[in-house]
C-alpha cells in the first residue's frame, strides 16, 4: 500500500480551500461515473417494479407510479420457459449443480498447473503454458460442434457432467495462468529448502503453496464462477431437457419472437439471474482487489 | 519406481490439462480449418473443396463490414477501457470514504450477463425512448443523440455499452497496480516536492506496465468475443452495420446453416487473434527467461 | 467416476420406461416459450399424457428459432437427437438430407393427411414422397393491421393497392400521426420486403423471384419498383425505428401513435392482450395485392432409438394434425387450423378471412411460402436476400444498387 492517498498534503502551494474544492469535485466525478454504472441497473428495477399497462403507456425509463413485487414472483416461480411455467426456480439448481464443481475443479487444476509451471520449471514448460494461454482465446463458437461430436463419443452428451467438462476445459487457461503468474512471484528458495528438507511435490503443494493461495483463489473463483454461471452458449449447445441451466431458461422468457412481451417479468427474471454474480462481487469484491494486488497481474 | 514417479510427478501433474488442451483448443482450431475448406451446409461434411469459401467471404460486404466494424470497436474499446479504468482507479486511490461501496458499484456489469442489460441499454439509447427524449423533456429541444438508430453512429453504441461492461474490471486491475507501487520511491519523491501529476506520469504509471499488458490481453480478448452485446443491443443492425465477425460466424453456422462459410470466418477470426496474441506470449515468456 | 453419479432426466425416464409394452415417449424441442405460445403446446402436452404419454419439454427461444437449431446441431452430432423437433420450410428437407429424420408416412396415411391439407403445404411435410413432418398450424404473414379510431379520424379505408396505401401514409403523415410502426431488425424488413414484392410484382413475380431465385426476375424493372416502394416506406416509418422489437410498434398502432403496422397475425395476440377487439378497435387485412404468404410451423421427427420413443413420435404426430389440436392451439395462438376441415365458429374474423383466403389462393395457385419466415428457400439463401434488403432499409442505397447486390448474393449463397 502506498500513503500516495493525501498527496495534496505535501504540495505548500494548495490553499486549504483548494484542497477541499478538489476533494469536493473528485466526490463529483466519482459520482458521475457511478450514475453512469447505475443507470442500466436502475431502469432495469424500476421496470421491473412496473405494471404492465403502465410500461406500455408511459416512459420506459421514469419511476414506477406504482410499485408492484407481481413481476418477481412470476419470473422466479411462475414464468413460462416452456410448456413448464414454473419461472427460473428449476433451472437455477442446475445451474449451481454445473457451476460448484466447475469452479472448484477448475480452480484446483489451475492451482496445480501454475504450481507447476511457476515452480517446477522442465524444458518446454514455458511453450506448454504458452499453448495452454491461447486456449483463452478461442471463440466459443468454433468448438461447439467437435464438442458436440466428442460430448456424445464420451456418453456424456446433455448431461451436467458433460457441461461441468466443457467449463473446466475452457477454463482452464485462465486459472492456470492467474495461478502461475502469482506462484511466480513466490521465491524459488522455498522450494528449494523445502525439497531439501525432504518434502516432495505434492507435499509442498498442499503444506507451503494452498495455503498462501487464498487472495488468488477468491480472484480465480469469482472470474470462473462469473464465467460460468452466465454462460448460454455451452449451456444451450450441451444440456437436454433437465439440464438447461438458469441462462436459457432467462432467454426463453426473455427471447420468445412471435409472443407477448412482459417486459417486467423480464428485467425481475433478469436481476434474479444475476443475483448469484453480484452477490459474490459485493461480497467478495474487497478480496478481488485483494488478490488482484497480491500479484496476480503483476505479469 | 516412487523416485521416478517423484522425478516426473510435475509433467504428470499437468499432463492431462496440456493434452486437453491439445485436443479441445488446437485439434478443434484444426478441424475447423478442415471444414473451412469443404461445402459444409447444415451438418459438417469432410470432403475438401479448396478455397471456395474464403473466395465467398471475400466476396461478401456483409463480412467487410464486420472486419471494419472489429478494427473500430476493439481498437477504441481497449483504449477508452484502459484510459478510463486508469482514471477511475487513480480516482478511487485517493482514501476516498465510501471506497468499498463505489468500487462496486463500478465492477458490478461484470457480474451481469448481456442477455438483458441489453434490453436496458437499447432503451436508454433509443432516441424515442431514452436520454434523448428525456434531456428534450427537460427543455432543451434541439438535442439529439440518435447514435443507436444511425447506421454510421451505431458501433459506437456498442463501444459505450462495451465499456460500460468491462471497464470496472480494468479499474481493479489497475487498482491494485496502485497499491503494490513501492512506497518508499513515492515518498522520496514527494518529500523532493515533485508534483503530484508528475509522480503518477514519471513513476507510478510507468512501472505498472506488466498491468497495461494483462489488461490489454484481458480487453482484447473480449473485444474478439464480444457477441452477446451485440446480438442484445442492436442485433447487428441497423442493417448490419454493427455485425462482428463473432456474430457473422454464428449466423453463418446456425441460423443460415453454411458450417463452410462460418469456419472460413472463423479462421480469420484466429489468425486476427494470433496476430495479437502471440507477440504478447513471446514478450511475456521471454522476460520470464531471463 | 463421478459422470455415473448423475442421471439425467431423460436416461432416468428410459430407464423407469423400458417395461415390456411400449410407452410414448417424446422429447420436445420448440422455441414456444411466451405465454400464450407456451399454452398453446401445453395442450399438446396434455393431450398426449391423456394418450398414456411422457412428454419432456425442451425449451430453446430465440432468434426466431436460431438458439433451437444451434442446440439441434450440437444434439444430433452428439448422437442424441431429441424425439421431436420444431422445424419448418426447406429446413426439413436438408436435415432429411443428412439422413438423420424418421419416416412417419404410416400414420399420415392412416390419418388420410393428404385429403385435409392444402396441397402446398402438404408438400413442405414430405421428403422424396415420404411423410417426413407434421404441420401445427398456418400462420399468414402478409397482413396489415390498422388502429380504427386513427383510420377514422382521417377519413381512411384500408388500402387495396400500394398507391393507396402511399396517399394513405401522405395524409396521416400531414395529420402528425406516423403511418407505418415498424421496428427495424432484418427479419422485420425482410417482413415487409415479401409483402411489397408480392403487391408489387403479383404471386407469380413473387414466386419466381423469391422462390425459384430467377436471376432475371431478380434484376427485372419489377424489383427495381419493389425497392423503389421500400425506400417510399421508409419515409412512412418514425425515426425511432431502428432495433425495436415488432411488439412495441403493435403498441404504437394500438395507443394510435401510428396508423398501420406490416407484420404476420401473431402480432393479433398483442392487441388481443391488452384487451383490443378485432374489427372495432383494431383492423386486420391482407397487404395490398393478391397472394398468399404463409408460415407453417411444422414438427419433425428424429431417428431416435427404442420402440418407447417410436411409439411416442407416432402419438405426437396424431394427435397435432387431429382436429381437436389443431384448433385449440389456433385459438391460442392468432394462427388457423393446417388441416381445412375443422370449423372456425370460434375463431375471430381475422382468423376466418385468413382461412377463406388459403382456399381461394389454394385453389388460384397464389398460396405462396413466406421467404422471410423460413418457408421458401434455404437459410444461406434467405439470408443472403436479407442481407441486402436491411442494408437497403436502412442505408441511402439506390433501387438499381440493391437489386445489383441481389443477385449478387444470390449467387454468392450457393
Amino acid at each position: 500500500m502506498t500513503d500516495l492517498s493525501m498527496p495534496q498534503t505535501q504540495t505548500r502551494t494548495q490553499s486549504a480551500t483548494g484542497k477541499i474544492a478538489l476533494r469536493w469535485l473528485l466526490y463529483v466525478l466519482l459520482g458521475l461515473f457511478a450514475l453512469y454504472y447505475l443507470m442500466p441497473l436502475f431502469v432495469m428495477l424500476t421496470t421491473s417494479l412496473k405494471s404492465l399497462e403502465e410500461i406500455r403507456t408511459g416512459s420506459l425509463i421514469s419511476l414506477p407510479r406504482e410499485v408492484s413485487f407481481d413481476a418477481w414472483k412470476t419470473a422466479w416461480s411462475g414464468a413460462c420457459t416452456g410448456i413448464q411455467c414454473e419461472g427460473l426456480r428449476p433451472y437455477f439448481w442446475n445451474s449451481v449443480l454445473i457451476a460448484v464443481p466447475a469452479v472448484a475443479i477448475s480452480t484446483l487444476l489451475g492451482a496445480l498447473n501454475g504450481y507447476v509451471v511457476a515452480q517446477w520449471r522442465f524444458k518446454g514448460a514455458n511453450i506448454i503454458f504458452s499453448l495452454m494461454l491461447f486456449g483463452c482465446f478461442i471463440p466459443f463458437q468454433v468448438v461447439l460442434l467437435p464438442m458436440a461430436r466428442l460430448l456424445g463419443i464420451m456418453g456424456i452428451a446433455g448431461t451436467i457432467p458433460g457441461l461441468i467438462f466443457v467449463h473446466v476445459i475452457y477454463g482452464l487457461g485462465f486459472t492456470t495462468l492467474f495461478f502461475r503468474n502469482y506462484y511466480v512471484t513466490i521465491p524459488a528458495e522455498l522450494t528449494k529448502a523445502a525439497r531439501v528438507d525432504g518434502a516432495g511435490f505434492m507435499r509442498i503443494f498442499w503444506s507451503i503453496f494452498l495455503p498462501l493461495s487464498l487472495p488468488i483463489i477468491v480472484v480465480t473463483v469469482i472470474w470462473q464462477f462469473t464465467q460460468i454461471w452466465n454462460d448460454f452458449l455451452f449451456g444451450v449447445s450441451f444440456s437436454q431437457a433437465g439440464t438447461q441451466p438458469v441462462t436459457v431458461a432467462l432467454n426463453n422468457i426473455v427471447n420468445s419472437t412471435t409472443g407477448v412481451k412482459e417486459y417486467n417479468v423480464d428485467m425481475a427474471a433478469a436481476i434474479i439471474a444475476g443475483l448469484p454474480t453480484l452477490l459474490v462481487y459485493v461480497v467478495a469484491g474487497k478480496y478481488f482487489i485483494r488478490g488482484l494486488t497480491a500479484g496476480s497481474v503483476k505479469g | 519406481m516412487s523416485e521416478w514417479l517423484e522425478n516426473h510427478l510435475p509433467k504428470v501433474v499437468l499432463a492431462p490439462s496440456f493434452i486437453a488442451v491439445l485436443i479441445f483448443v488446437y485439434g478443434f482450431i484444426g478441424w475447423t480449418a478442415w471444414v473451412s475448406l469443404t461445402r459444409s451446409k447444415l451438418l459438417p461434411k469432410y470432403e475438401i473443396k479448396g478455397f471456395i469459401q474464403y473466395e465467398r467471404l471475400f466476396d461478401s460486404p456483409r463480412w467487410d463490414t464486420a472486419i471494419n466494424n472489429l478494427y473500430i470497436f476493439g481498437a477504441l474499446f481497449i483504449v477508452i477501457a484502459m484510459v478510463l479504468g486508469l482514471l477511475l482507479a487513480i480516482l478511487l486511490d485517493q482514501k476516498i470514504r465510501v471506497e468499498g461501496a463505489i468500487r462496486t458499484i463500478y465492477l458490478y456489469p461484470m457480474a451481469l450477463s448481456m442477455i438483458v442489460t441489453g434490453t436496458a441499454w437499447k432503451w436508454i439509447l433509443n432516441p424515442g425512448l431514452g436520454i434523448e427524449s428525456m434531456v428534450q423533456g427537460w427543455g432543451f429541444a434541439n438535442f439529439e443523440f440518435d447514435w443507436l438508430v444511425n447506421p454510421d453512429y451505431a458501433i459506437y453504441t456498442i463501444v459505450m455499452a462495451a465499456i460500460w461492461q468491462s471497464s470496472g474490471f480494468v479499474m481493479a486491475l489497475f487498482l491494485a497496480g496502485l497499491r503494490s507501487v513501492d512506497g518508499e520511491i513515492i515518498k522520496a519523491a514527494q518529500v523532493d516536492g515533485i508534483p503530484t501529476w508528475r509522480i503518477y506520469t514519471a513513476i507510478i504509471i510507468p512501472s505498472m506496465a506488466p498491468i497495461f499488458l494483462s489488461a490489454f490481453i484481458v480487453l482484447a480478448h473480449l473485444a474478439i468475443k464480444s457477441f452477446d452485446l451485440v446480438i442484445a443491443l442492436t442485433g447487428g443492425g441497423p442493417g448490419y452495420a454493427t455485425d462482428l465477425p463473432a456474430t457473422y460466424m454464428y449466423a453463418m453456422a446456425f441460423s443460415r446453416g453454411d458450417i463452410g462459410q462460418a469456419a472460413s470466418s472463423a479462421m480469420i477470426m484466429m489468425l486476427v487473434v494470433f496476430a495479437i496474441v502471440v507477440p504478447y506470449l513471446y514478450s511475456e515468456l521471454r522476460a520470464k527467461n531471463d | 467416476m463421478k459422470r455415473f453419479a448423475f442421471v439425467t432426466v431423460s436416461t432416468f425416464a428410459i430407464a423407469a420406461g423400458s417395461s415390456v409394452v411400449a410407452e410414448p415417449q417424446a422429447e420436445v424441442l420448440h422455441w414456444w416459450t411466451s405465454g400464450g405460445e407456451a399454452k398453446s403446446v401445453a395442450v399438446l402436452q396434455e393431450e398426449f399424457a391423456s394418450n398414456g404419454g411422457t412428454w419432456t419439454d425442451m425449451p430453446v427461444a430465440g432468434g426466431g428459432g436460431d438458439a433451437a437449431m444451434t442446440a439441434l446441431r450440437a444434439r444430433v452430432l452428439a448422437g442424441n437427437a431429441p424425439t421431436a423437433v420444431q422445424l419448418k420450410g426447406p429446413a426439413i428437407q436438408e436435415w432429411y438430407e443428412e439422413g438423420v429424420l424418421a419416416d412417419i408416412s404410416a400414420v399420415a396415411e392412416a390419418e388420410g393427411w393428404a385429403d385435409v391439407l392444402p396441397a402446398s403445404i402438404a408438400g413442405h411435410m414430405k421428403c422424396e414422397g415420404t411423410w417426413c413432418a407434421a404441420p401445427v398450424n398456418v400462420h399468414r404473414v402478409d397482413w396489415i393491421w390498422a388502429n380504427a379510431d386513427v383510420l377514422a379520424a382521417n377519413g381512411i379505408e384500408m388500402p387495396s393497392t400500394w398507391d393507396e396505401f402511399n396517399a394513405a401514409a401522405e395524409k396521416l403523415q400531414a395529420a402528425g400521426v406516423i403511418p407505418l410502426a415498424h421496428g427495424g431488425q432484418a427479419w422485420q424488413d425482410a417482413t415487409v420486403f415479401e409483402a411489397v414484392v408480392l403487391g408489387v410484382g403479383g404471386p407469380e413475380f413473387y414466386q419466381k423471384a423469391l422462390v425459384d431465385l430467377d436471376p432475371e426476375a431478380l434484376t427485372s424493372d419489377t424489383m427495381v419498383q419493389a425497392f423503389d416502394q421500400m425506400r417510399t416506406l421508409r419515409g412512412y416509418v418514425d425515426e425511432n425505428f431502428s432495433g425495436r422489437d415488432w411488439n412495441l410498434a403493435t403498441a404504437m398502432v394500438m395507443n394510435g401513435e401510428a396508423a398501420f403496422q406490416i407484420m404476420g397475425d401473431w402480432a393479433k395476440g398483442e392487441f388481443l392482450a391488452a384487451g383490443k377487439k378485432p374489427g372495432e378497435d383494431f383492423l386486420c387485412a391482407s397487404t395490398p395485392g393478391d397472394g398468399y404468404l404463409y408460415n407453417v410451423d411444422s414438427f419433425a421427427m428424429f431417428d431416435v432409438e427404442g420402440d418407447d420413443k417410436k411409439a411416442g413420435q407416432d402419438l405426437l404426430a396424431k394427435l397435432i394434425v387431429a382436429p381437436n389440436f389443431q384448433k385449440v392451439f389456433n385459438l391460442n395462438k392468432g394462427s388457423i387450423p393446417a388441416r381445412t376441415d375443422v370449423g372456425l365458429e370460434d375463431f375471430d374474423i381475422c382468423a376466418n378471412l385468413s382461412a377463406e383466403d388459403m382456399g381461394s389462393t389454394s385453389a388460384a395457385g397464389s398460396l405462396l411460402p413466406s421467404y422471410a419466415h423460413g418457408m421458401a428457400l434455404r437459410g444461406s439463401q434467405s439470408g443472403a436476400i436479407t442481407d441486402v434488403v436491411t442494408a437497403h432499409f436502412n442505408s441511402d442505397m439506390s433501387s438499381a444498387d440493391a437489386v445489383q447486390q441481389l443477385a449478387d448474393a444470390v449467387a454468392n449463397s450457393y
